[in-house]
């Protein structure tokens, strides 16, 4: 459903550039659900805000790669193609729904407001569908709740209103940029298990970014793994946790504190994070492999194709290639 | 080592009053809160926004006032502490911040932010003592002595919450308060710091109250744990005793809600636990009854206390 | 110390119009200082036989009704413009920021400050001034004194919202955990990181300064007329606006370019001051 490939975005001049996000493909099909994981600084919200062409004027601008969605480029669309593909297309949900939401409108308005950018509705028959779209993000009383404010509800009543208004347009992919971090565990696996039906029902596509790697286990069905603006590794879920072929990942997940495990001590990876740019030449994660050797710092690192679904960026993934 | 607790804190209780659509109501922030920590040890409270674990460990180190309740500090009540000995006291009782990006002054070295407590209290005998014990603190969190003249904003969230670190532990302090102190951090960052705390924990033999949202970072370092839910404590136990077997419903609920790495266990679509309550809307009886599955008509009526129901674990329900 | 004078410098690289700003204020103090060795002539001198020349070789801006040399006026009058402009800045801070600060940190007397300080604003700008100005008569020292109260307002008040803001920063209740007082916050935590905000206050207060200041010397009410003042060459070529408009248009252009220069100033400043500041600096008194 959504192609992007070869995604690079850079700062800097057409002459003298650096990639904050370099290279980056992924695919995510019908009924999808793809995990973008990685932690802050590697690029991952930079990668979305490219694909829907949200990057600020004067900042970080796409070098090169497309994404494809029913056989248009998204990214180089003018702005008023992109409205008028009528049902189709994609929406992004974030962190904050307290920023994205207007507080001194009402919900009700606020998702009519998304409805009519897409549909030449009005009068009953728009409240009627805000109604419906609360009603599909299991808001309670949603005909009560159009009335209401934002600073009315609770976190995770706004971040569902917000799932609300990303569906008016009736898109084929939702990109959620970490849309359960700033919410309690409890409130989060109640946002996540909605996300999962609508995935089932609707058959979006949905590009899930976050950091936390136990919601990436529970949600997601594919990972692409994002270290120093690349991707590092893509598997399925079940595969990434249990033979991760990418070092890095591999490291990642031995980090992850687990009370059934009771030794005091965490693994840890040396040293810091590489921002992307950093790391001139070779593996950008080799100074903090434990298996790296010379020709990983000297020379560029092909991909490695370990299986139909599984690549990694490493010359010596931890995985044998399965033909 | 004596029997007497390093910190005892007793029907600790902060309300404050709103207005509410022309109402006037008292919140109970934290409602009866008691607990005790013994030398050495680290007592984990989680829970999640709201519950009060903020305003508790605020409490403990005098940011905000208790309406009931005491606090003792090797057996002195900290309210009621003459000035001389609350000085003493706020050395010895530290707290690292969860913001490692705003709590410290952009202005100042990262010596200087270091040094304030000994600074404040006229400690260093002089230039060539105060930059040795910076020194020490630097190294003992891991960063090299000349990190002392660099700014914060050089440093990244992980540096600067290793400098919350070191500015707590100089001079060295009796408790530290660690509220969320990893909260904003990557998590191989997450991993380092904490490794860093359990390390100066053991060396330094320090006693810790360590506040966090996160059941698996506080299951990590704790070696007791109390689960909190709208201003009360509802379980405490050795941390073991919660993770293998959780008892206070909220405490299921909490444990089962918790993301695990474990890719067998998937989300299901249509769950529905219902939020927590808001603030301003707090029933009487047992807080947690409107969400509770095992809710009986007395939960709705009757706030229960915590009661030992075991050895080292304490329950706040009817119906356990 | 972090930030320092080279950091300052910054926007100014990168906005061509701000050095514009920073080079003509250079030139201005430096027409103050060296006005001796720049003007020409005396500028008191006076030479019938000359008056009302339009600017020409031996007069680049020409003479006034009394043969004075206008160049000449207008550099020495820039000495006025900057100890005015020195002065009513001096004044605001020193009297603004204590009052902003305390009230900050002392809830009970911030009530009042604040009140009083709400009084003294809900006068215009100019009436203020020159009400004092009849309460305490004219002169250079009064006119200081009168145009610094009305812009001890503004500081204050802008100090007080800033220091409401740091003192519930982090860093403030680490140190106030730690058992820092109210002298300690201020010295070490408050103050430094009022600096920024109130470089950029103190650009700004000094444009409109200037634009104070010229009004009541329009008016009679500020330096006496032996004194060089472009707003006293202002008042008296008034009637001369159709005879010889260079008797107004020089010293005009004086105040406007200071002001101006100095709110170019002021604007680049305040973009290098944290962003969380901004809003609370946009609002000024005019």
């Amino acid at each position: 459903m959504l192609y992007v490939s070869d995604l690079s975005v850079s700062i800097g001049t057409r002459a003298d550039f650096t990639d904050i996000v370099s290279s980056v493909s992924f695919e995510i099909g019908k009924g999808e659900i793809l995990g973008l994981v990685g932690e802050s600084g590697c690029g991952k919200s930079m990668t979305s805000l490219a694909v829907m062409g949200l990057l600020p004027e004067g900042g970080p601008w796409v070098r090169t790669g497309r994404a494809e969605l029913a056989g248009f480029d998204v990214i180089h669309l003018p702005p008023y193609r992109r409205v008028e593909s009528g049902h189709g297309g994609i929406a992004m949900i974030f962190q904050e729904p307290m920023s994205s939401l207007n507080p001194v409108m009402k919900i009700g308005e606020q998702i009519e407001e998304a409805i009519r950018v897409h549909e030449r509705l009005s009068g009953d028959a728009l409240t009627r569908k805000a109604r419906e779209l609360l009603e599909l993000v299991r808001i309670p009383d949603a005909a009560l709740q159009l009335g209401a404010y934002p600073h009315q509800l609770s976190g995770g009543m706004r971040q569902r209103v917000m799932i609300a208004i990303a569906l008016a347009c009736r898109p084929q992919v939702l990109i959620a940029d970490e849309p359960t971090t700033a919410l309690d565990v409890t409130v989060q696996t109640q946002i996540l298990s909605l996300l999962r039906e609508l995935c089932d029902s609707m058959g979006l596509a949905i590009l899930f970014i976050t950091h936390d790697l136990g919601v990436v286990a529970q949600l997601v069905d594919r990972v692409a793994v994002m270290y120093a603006g690349r991707i590092v590794e893509t598997a399925a879920v079940a595969q990434m946790f249990e033979r991760p072929a990418h070092p890095y990942t591999e490291a990642l997940m031995s980090c992850l504190p687990d009370p059934a495990r009771f030794s005091r001590r965490l693994t840890t990876i040396p040293g810091q994070a590489a921002k992307p740019g950093q790391v001139k030449q070779g593996c950008e994660f080799a100074p903090r492999c434990r298996q790296a050797v010379e020709i990983c710092v000297a020379d560029a690192v092909p991909y490695a194709q370990l299986s139909h679904d599984h690549r990694a960026l490493c010359r010596f993934p931890l995985v044998e290639p399965r033909p | 080592m004596s029997g007497q607790p390093i910190l005892d804190v007793q029907g600790l209780s902060t309300d404050y009053t709103v207005r509410r659509q022309g109402k006037t109501i008292q919140v109970h922030a934290v409602k009866d809160v008691s607990f005790t920590l013994a030398k050495g040890e680290v007592l984990g409270i989680v829970g999640e926004s709201g519950c009060g674990k903020t305003t508790v460990g605020r409490s403990i180190v005098r940011l905000a006032k208790p309406h009931r309740g005491e606090v003792l500090f090797a057996g002195t009540n900290i309210f009621a502490a003459a000035p001389d000995e609350l000085r003493k006291l706020r050395l010895r009782i530290r707290m690292v911040f969860q913001d490692p990006f705003a709590s410290l002054d952009p202005r100042r070295s990262i010596g200087d932010s270091i040094a304030e407590a000994g600074d404040i209290h006229g400690l260093f005998k002089g230039g060539v003592d105060r930059q040795g014990e910076i020194e020490k603190a630097l190294n003992n969190v891991g960063l090299d002595g000349s990190y002392a003249a660099r700014f914060p904003h050089e440093l990244s969230g992980g540096q600067r919450q290793r400098i919350g670190i070191a500015r707590a532990i100089l001079p060295a302090p009796g408790i530290v308060i660690a509220d969320e102190p990893v909260s904003a951090l990557d998590v191989s960052v997450q991993a380092q710091v904490l490794n860093l705390l359990a390390d100066l924990q053991e060396m330094m033999g320090l006693s810790m109250v360590f506040i966090s949202h996160d059941l698996g970072v506080v299951g990590q370092i704790s070696d007791r744990v109390a689960v909190m839910y709208m201003g009360r404590i509802v379980e405490t136990a050795a941390t073991r005793d919660i993770v293998d077997r959780p008892i206070h419903p909220y405490t299921i609920t909490l444990m089962a809600a918790r993301p695990r790495p474990d890719p067998k266990i998937r989300i299901k679509p249509g769950i529905e636990i219902g939020e927590p309550p808001s603030q301003f809307d707090r029933p009487a009886g047992c807080p947690y009854a409107k969400r509770c599955a095992i809710a009986t008509s007395l939960c709705a009526t009757d706030d229960p206390s915590l009661r030992m129901v075991a050895s080292g674990r304490m329950v706040a329900c009817h119906n356990v | 110390m972090s930030g320092g004078l080279r950091s300052q410098l910054v926007p100014f690289a990168r906005r061509p119009i701000a050095s514009l700003g920073l080079v003509v204020l250079v030139c201005i103090v430096a027409a103050a200082v060296l006005a001796p060795l720049i003007a020409p002539y005396d500028p008191s001198r006076i030479e019938p036989i000359a008056r009302l020349q339009p600017p020409n070789a031996a007069h680049w801006f020409g003479t006034d009704q009394f043969g004075r040399d206008i160049f000449s006026r207008v550099v020495y009058g820039s000495r006025l413009a900057l100890l005015i402009g020195v002065g009513v800045v001096s004044f605001a801070l020193i009297t603004g920021v204590p009052a902003g600060v305390l009230s900050a940190l002392f809830p009970r007397f911030g009530r009042v400050m604040m009140r009083v300080i709400d009084v003294l604003m809900a006068f215009p700008a100019l009436l203020l001034a020159l009400s004092l100005i009849v309460i305490l008569g004219r002169g250079v020292s009064n006119a200081i004194l009168a145009i610094g109260v009305v812009y001890l307002t503004t500081t204050s008040r802008i100090t007080y919202g800033l220091a409401l803001r740091l003192r519930t920063e982090t860093y403030v209740e680490a140190a106030n955990s730690m058992g820092a007082g109210a002298v300690w916050t201020i010295r070490k935590h408050i103050l430094p990181n009022l600096i920024s905000p109130l470089l950029v206050q103190a650009s700004f207060v000094f444009a409109f300064a200037q634009l104070s200041a010229a009004s009541l010397d329009f008016l009679g009410l500020g330096a006496p007329p032996e004194i060089p003042s472009w707003g006293n060459m202002l008042a008296e070529g008034r009637i001369f606006i159709t005879r010889a408009p260079w008797l107004l248009f020089f010293p005009g252009l004086s105040i406007a370019i200071t002001a101006f220069s100095l709110n170019l100033v002021g604007d680049a400043l305040r973009d290098r001051v944290d962003p969380r500041f901004r809003e609370m600096l946009s609002g000024n008194r005019r």
